[in-house]
Formats: C-alpha cells, structure tokens, sequence
C-alpha cells in the first residue's frame, strides 16, 4: 500500500545511478501524468526542480500555520467573553492542526519535520509576511478572520487539486476547517461594526490596517512573478496571482457593504470594459521591506517560536525516555 | 522494499493514522504524526484529525510496521488481473435486456 508517510532517502541517490535514456523516459511519464490532471504520489519519480519548488511551498505554508498562532494567541486571554475566547481558542488549535498537516506533506519529499523546524527557527525559510504585522486591537481577530483567512481560502481553495498528491489532499481538510474561521472573523466586525461609535471606528481602523497586507498575501504582480509560470505547468499553481486578487477584492466588496464598512481604496471600482476591478497600485516596497525580515514583528515571532522550540526541549526528551523505559520493560516481559 | 517512515534524523518515529467516521464503515486512512508512543500516538491522532466528530475509532500504526509494494514494480505486480475482463459483470452483453440480471 501507499502510505503518506515520509518517503525514503534512496530516491535521489537511485536517481543518480540511471542514466540520461532512463531519465528522459521517467521524465515523459511524469510528464503524461501531469498533463493527464493526474496526480503525483511521494514514490513517483519527479523532477528534481519539482520536488524543491514543493519543499520551499508547502514548508513556507507550514510554517506560515504555525507563525500564524501568534497574532491571535496574543489576544486569547484578552477575548472579550467566555464565548469568543472559545472561539479564539479552537482556531489558533486549528492553524497548529494545519501546520501539522502540511509539515506531513512536506516530509512526503523527504525532508524531516527537525530540519524544517531548524530552517523556521534560524529564519532561513520563511513565512507569510502578513504574520509579521502586531494585532493591537480586539477588531484584529475580526479582521484577521475576515481578510488574512479570506485570502488565504482565495489562494488554498485551487491548491486542492494542485498535482502532487499529499499537499492537495492536505489542502482539502485545511480548507474545510478554514471557512469557520473567515466567518468567525466577518461576526466579530459585523459586531463591532453595528455596536457603538467607538466600536464602529475600531472595527474600521482595524479594515484600514489589514487591508493592503491582505492584497499583498497573494504575491508580487504576474509580470514580476518568475516561478509562477512554471508551477502553473506542473498545476501546482493553477491561477495567478492577479487572477486571485481580482477575485478576492471581488468577494470583499458585497461582504464590506453588508459589515458597513469601507475598503481603504478610493480608485476601487468595477471597470466593466475590461471585465475587472481597477485599484490603486499596490504599495510594494512595504510588502519587500516585511519580507525582507524589516517588518514590525519579524524578529519577535522568530524569537516566540525559537523559545517555545527550546525551553519545550524537556518534554520531548522526558516523552522519548518514558517511551524508551515502556518499550524496555515490554522487552524484559517477553 | 524498504517501507517509507524511516527517515534519518527524525526524533519520533513515524506513525499512520486511520480514522472510522462512523459505524458500519471501515476505518479510512487520514494522514501521519509523530509521537514518543504508541499511547501519545492515539492522543495526538485524536487531537490532530478528529477535533470535529470526523470519527468513532481510531487507529494507528507505526509507519515502519507496513509493507508496501513497489511503485516501480507497477505494472508486473498488479499484471495478473490485466486481460481477464470475465472479472467483470460488463463483460457478459447477452444477458443485457434480461431483467434482474
């Protein structure tokens, strides 16, 4: 049988003993499966360059999950009732849960869980940057919910049926899970949006603030995007950048009447000749500055997760001795 | 051949967690852990694929007790079944227009 486990080591090593004919035949198989809408399973032979494009993705995407705890987690003992706290509470479980999913993913490829970890925590991979923003007000969980995860479902949805076979599977019990948390998100701002004056404008600075990072979630334009065109022809990707955006801002616009408040764009507005929303350009230097590690949290996220990583070393030796002393005594039994 | 799972430099062995949604049905392969034991396996599967009542029993196996068959082998491994389509109910065209047949 298959299994989703981790695939074994011998794979590269075997594939540097076949030669070019054995190669270029693998590569047509490979090939004719992608081109069949087929999928990829973790045994399959596959382009080397195929395998490192999805190590990079699907780990960033990990560790994305697992930075992403923070922001809410800050506000957990903070959430305004027993419900919200809750609320709050089941979702920050989630994004770990997500996390854990696609870490699994990844080592399918034959990479281990230790050596992501170490890659996140000495901030040689990275994560999405929108992680890295501070959530000074309670309408951030709103927002949060709203805008980051709505994004996100934008971008994950067509990753469902990205070609290789762990990540999409991956993604379809992620985007399950993730519609609970835009809706949790969109009540928090209906709320606060329909309370008081000052919850009102609370709700609105919150929408101002979230707003463009969300945009930027979906990556640079399609004419400065020099990976894209390759991972839409192994569908891994399989609509651009500017495609999701459009239909992001698309979503917004009715959800943003219903809430009764504003997307920060005075040029946003349908063009009907070209069948697309015109808005304002996108600030880019800010989005390089954040992905640069200049944001206003980076250094504080890496440090959180470095800290939990090492001062949580103690349980994972003391479960690893318990099991070692059981498996010991079993041996002794029998 | 080699069963994935074993993979260097892992701390926790590698387990393979199959989840029953709901009785009268069999237990469905859902995903992988790690875990220091067989105990902390069970927990964390629960805590990890069954948060939204997705199941009614769990099971998992460490990754390294399976054996699995060789993707390369394919085609000779699963060759027997190849040409004998008198498997198959389709096969049998006579018996088309009969009813209950």
């Amino acid at each position: 049988m298959e299994t989703e486990s981790t695939m074994t080591l011998t794979a590269p090593d075997a594939s540097a003993r076949i030669d070019a004919e054995q190669e270029a035949e693998l590569q047509a198989r490979f090939d004719a499966l992608i081109e069949a809408d087929q999928r990829i399973e973790p045994r399959d032979w596959m382009p080397d360059a195929y395998r490192k494009t999805l190590i990079r993705q699907i780990s960033q995407h990990a560790h994305s999950e697992i930075i992403g705890m923070q922001p809410e987690g800050n506000w957990i003992s903070r959430a305004p009732s027993l419900k919200r706290k809750a609320i709050l509470m089941a979702k920050v479980q989630d994004e770990a849960g997500h996390g854990l999913y696609l870490y699994s993913a990844a080592q399918t490829l034959g990479i281990s869980r230790d050596e992501m970890t170490e890659q996140l925590i000495t901030s040689r991979a990275r994560y999405s940057s929108i992680f890295n923003y501070p959530t000074p007000t309670w309408a951030d969980m709103g927002a949060i919910g709203w805008l980051v995860d709505g994004a996100a479902i934008c971008n994950q949805v067509p990753l469902c049926r990205a070609s290789y076979g762990p990540y999409g599977r991956a993604m379809v019990r992620i985007c399950k899970e993730e519609s609970f948390h835009q809706r949790q998100g969109f009540e928090i701002l209906l709320e606060l949006s329909q309370g008081t004056p000052e919850q009102h404008a609370m709700a609105q600075e919150s929408v101002d603030r979230w707003y463009w990072p969300a945009l930027m979630m979906f990556g640079p334009p399609d004419d400065e995007s020099p990976n894209s065109a390759q991972s839409m022809a192994w569908k891994i990707k399989r609509f651009s950048n500017d495609e999701l955006r459009q239909r992001f801002v698309g979503m917004l616009v009715p959800q943003a009447e219903v809430l009764g408040l504003t997307l920060p764009d005075p040029n946003l507005r349908w063009n009907e000749e070209r069948q697309a929303w015109d808005m304002s350009e996108i600030d880019w230097t800010e989005f390089n500055e954040v992905l640069a590690g200049r944001g206003p949290a980076n250094a504080q996220r890496i440090q959180h997760r470095r800290d939990a990583h090492e001062e949580g070393a103690w349980v994972r030796e003391a479960a690893a001795a318990y099991a070692e002393k059981q498996a010991a005594r079993e041996r002794v039994a029998a | 051949m080699s069963t994935p799972g074993d993979v260097a430099g892992e701390g926790w062995p590698l387990y393979e967690v199959f989840v029953r949604a709901n009785r009268g049905l069999s237990h469905v392969h859902v995903g992988s852990l790690h875990a220091p034991d067989d105990d902390m396996a069970l927990r964390n599967a629960r805590d990890l694929y069954t948060r939204r009542n997705e199941g009614v029993s769990v099971w998992v196996v460490r990754s390294s007790a399976i054996t699995t068959s060789d993707p390369d082998q394919k085609g000779a491994f699963f060759e027997s079944p190849a040409g004998k389509n008198y498997r198959h109910a389709k096969y049998y065209e006579k018996s088309a227009e009969v009813p209950h047949l």
